[in-house]
């Protein structure tokens, strides 16, 4: 390394994948439902697109982890959004290709992805 | 694409309870529930809950787990890494509020009062890669100061601060450096005195295994404003894994041009070696230090010249503790003003202190200076064990005195510790309950500093052998109300004439204790009893009649058969022969047995 320009690009570089040790408040949360019902019916696949995603749009508040089973095992995988008024949004049916989609409409833009919800698939 | 982080402990509290066995269990289950991609596992430096550990933290959530055996790592990886379940069980309680729902570590009693500065990076980052100490802005301060600041500017920087030498001395940081600056150009050298003696401290050695790093730029730092090329650690042999730590970051440093030649292409040179020292508490003394690292034997040399005029090889040299150097970067980083707000009025910053003896949290803490010792005990240390009363707290280790209850509102800072008869010493504060005698403690403080002493000059070589004595004889119940005076007078003698700090400060556990718990001395004295139960030479054993049933299980115990009695008879204790090992009394189960 021999110049300060080189270093501060390398410390960026590495804040990044650092960045889910700290402790903080988010904006929103993307919590994956991960029971086992969830794991069997591909919500592995999912969680995985969401960091994804969240790491090459570099949101940086914005927390993606896991949550258990809520009672709808036939709509697994599950992904529930809490917006930062609290309010929650709950996608069902998930696959990974529909993951980008949730995240530049909903956690960028803030307009849910109506289609993907619950309350268009509840029948 | 990592979405999680396991960290576990790899200080040297954890690592003795086999965090190595926890971090290859976490390598080995995360591979076979196929998260190799997602969760990394980093081994860390100290968290500082010591007393809970093994520790392991999971992020993003911030998940505390304490007390983890390899054994549990199955069910950690197949519950919470996997699933999101919070493995209830394993969490530090103090953090749990409900099923799956747990508050921020900062809430709990042991660090909400604490400021991380020093130990900022430890129990964060993995310390054997140099990419996640410039993550957490490493380097950066030296960037600064070679980019943005002369010499001088740095020094003021530090000199503003109020930074003192954390070793114990408390002698002002950016004085020594000005001296040293001062000097004629030439060799100069920078030293980091990584020689942590004090029985029960270990923050040194904590920095140096979660940080190294950040040693390693501070010394470059002063290396840039005093006009030095070279820099020396000077670290104990006994500390295994803060030397190999420190090792990997040198080359780590090396190979990415940040020690070396021409640092960020800003013509300024700087390198450092480490020297091992075989564990003589006296070349933690800077002059004896300079010797050490010159190949020779470790004795104090005469002051003045002080080192910052003629040091190493015989130029100037300055030397600082390895926590003073862990403060240097984040002063320059968020400058003086920032660091000088935090604090008392002469004793600026934070300190960490080693939590030892009767507490329930045995740890690292980082609190600001100025924090009353109470505060540091009850709320922050977790109290003292089993409801027993607190009798004194020891700071300053061998060259430190105990503090009494009466003192526990005072605030910390150098000035106020020195007024009561201590020093802050390197940190150890060791916390004592109504089962220490005072005599006892500074007896053992007395052991060891005649056995350091280096014997170069009478008044330590001797008088402390004479003050030992002294105690020996007092602890078993052989000496006159005269000793007292003599062992007094003996003090006040060796404190003016010994060479250096190590016998100059070595009676100070004894008349700390003869100012605050003079009556502890005189019943031993007087009465030949110790009023704690530790003396064993003043200790007697005896069987009650009364509540003895004749079982015959402290007979059969007993290691030198000083039990007689029949089955179901009233036993009695020979005292002739009894070596008070106590035995009887804690297999006794009818109360029977009573130590005076």
């Amino acid at each position: 390394m021999k110049t300060i320009a080189e270093l501060q690009a390398l410390r960026d570089e590495m804040k990044g994948k650092v960045g889910v040790r700290r402790e903080g408040e988010y904006r929103t949360k993307i919590l994956v439902g991960m029971a086992t019902c969830g794991i069997a019916a591909g919500a592995r696949p999912v969680l995985a697109e969401c960091v994804k995603e969240i790491e090459t749009r570099k949101l940086k508040d914005v927390y993606v982890g896991q949550t258990g089973c809520i009672g709808i095992c036939q709509f697994e995988p599950v992904v529930e959004i809490y917006d930062e008024d609290g309010t929650k949004t709950t996608y069902v049916h998930m696959t990974a290709d529909k993951v980008p989609k949730v995240i530049a409409q909903h956690v960028v833009n803030g307009s849910p992805v109506v289609e993907y919800t619950i309350g268009a698939n509840a029948n | 694409m990592v979405r999680g982080h396991v960290l576990v402990c790899g200080g040297t509290g954890c690592h003795s309870a086999n965090s190595d066995d926890i971090y290859d269990a976490f390598e080995k289950e995360i591979e076979a529930a196929g998260l190799k991609d997602e969760i990394q596992v980093i081994k860390t430096g100290c968290f500082g809950l010591c007393a809970l550990g093994p520790i392991v933290v999971i992020y993003p959530e911030g998940a505390f787990y304490s007390q983890v055996q390899p054994g549990d790592v199955k069910e950690i990886v197949s519950e919470h890494l996997l699933k999101g379940r919070l493995v209830t069980r394993l969490l530090y309680q103090e953090t749990v509020v409900d099923e799956n729902t747990i508050t921020s570590l900062d809430d709990t009693d042991f660090y909400r009062k604490q400021r991380r500065i020093a130990l900022k990076n430890c129990g964060v980052i993995d310390p054997e890669n140099i990419k996640e100490y410039i993550a957490f802005d490493g380097y950066m301060a030296l960037a600064k100061v070679l980019t943005e600041m002369t010499p001088q500017q740095v020094i003021d920087e530090i000199s503003k601060s109020g930074l003192r030498g954390r070793g114990g001395g408390g002698f002002p940081t950016g004085k020594k450096w000005a001296f040293a600056a001062a000097q004629p150009v030439g060799d100069k050298y920078v030293c980091c005195n990584a020689d942590e003696g004090d029985p029960g401290a270990f923050m040194d050695r904590s920095v140096l295994e979660g940080d190294p790093h950040c040693v390693l730029e501070a010394m470059a730092i002063a290396g840039y404003a005093i006009g030095s090329n070279h820099g020396y650690i000077y670290v104990r042999a006994e500390y295994p894994i803060a030397v190999k730590r420190l090792r990997i970051a040198i080359g780590q440093a090396r190979e990415m041009g940040l020690l070396g030649k021409n640092i960020l292409g800003s013509g300024f040179d700087f390198d450092i070696d480490i020297r091992l020292g075989a564990g003589a508490f006296v070349c933690g003394e800077e002059t004896a230090l300079l010797n050490s690292i010159e190949g020779k034997r470790g004795d104090p040399r005469p002051r003045p010249p002080f080192p910052a005029v003629k040091g190493l090889f015989g130029k100037p040299t300055i030397i600082n503790n390895v926590e003073t150097w862990a403060n240097v970067t984040r002063i320059i980083l968020n400058g003086a003003d920032w660091f000088a707000a935090m604090g008392s009025e002469k004793s600026k910053g934070t300190k960490v202190f080693a939590l030892g003896g009767k507490i329930n949290h045995t740890g690292l803490v980082e609190i600001p200076m100025g924090t009353p010792l109470r505060e540091i005990i009850e709320e922050i240390g977790g109290g003292i064990p089993d409801g027993k009363k607190f009798k004194a707290v020891q700071t300053g280790g061998p060259s430190g005195g105990c503090i009494p209850a009466q003192y526990l509102d005072i605030p910390v800072d150098y000035e106020n510790l020195i007024a009561i008869g201590s020093i802050m010493g390197s940190g150890g504060m060791i916390v004592m309950d109504e089962d220490n005698c005072m005599v006892d403690i500074a007896k053992f403080f007395l052991e060891f500093t005649c056995d350091e002493s280096c014997g170069k000059c009478t008044p330590c070589r001797v008088g402390i052998r004479r003050m030992l004595e002294i105690l020996e004889k007092i602890t078993s119940g052989q000496a006159k109300m005269e000793d007292l005076d003599t062992l007094e007078n003996l003090c006040y003698f060796i404190k003016e004439n010994a060479l250096c700090g190590l016998g100059q400060t070595a009676p100070n556990p004894v008349l700390s204790t003869l100012r605050y718990f003079r009556d502890e001395y005189e019943a031993h004295i007087v009465e030949k009893r110790c009023p704690a139960g530790v003396c064993k030479k003043l200790l007697t054993y005896s069987i009650d009649p009364e509540k003895c049933k004749g079982c015959t299980l402290c007979a059969r115990n007993c290691p030198v058969d000083a039990i007689v009695g029949e089955v179901k008879k009233v036993h009695v204790i020979d005292n002739n022969k009894c070596i008070k090992c106590g035995t009887c009394m804690s297999n006794c189960k009818f109360d029977a047995i009573t130590r005076k």
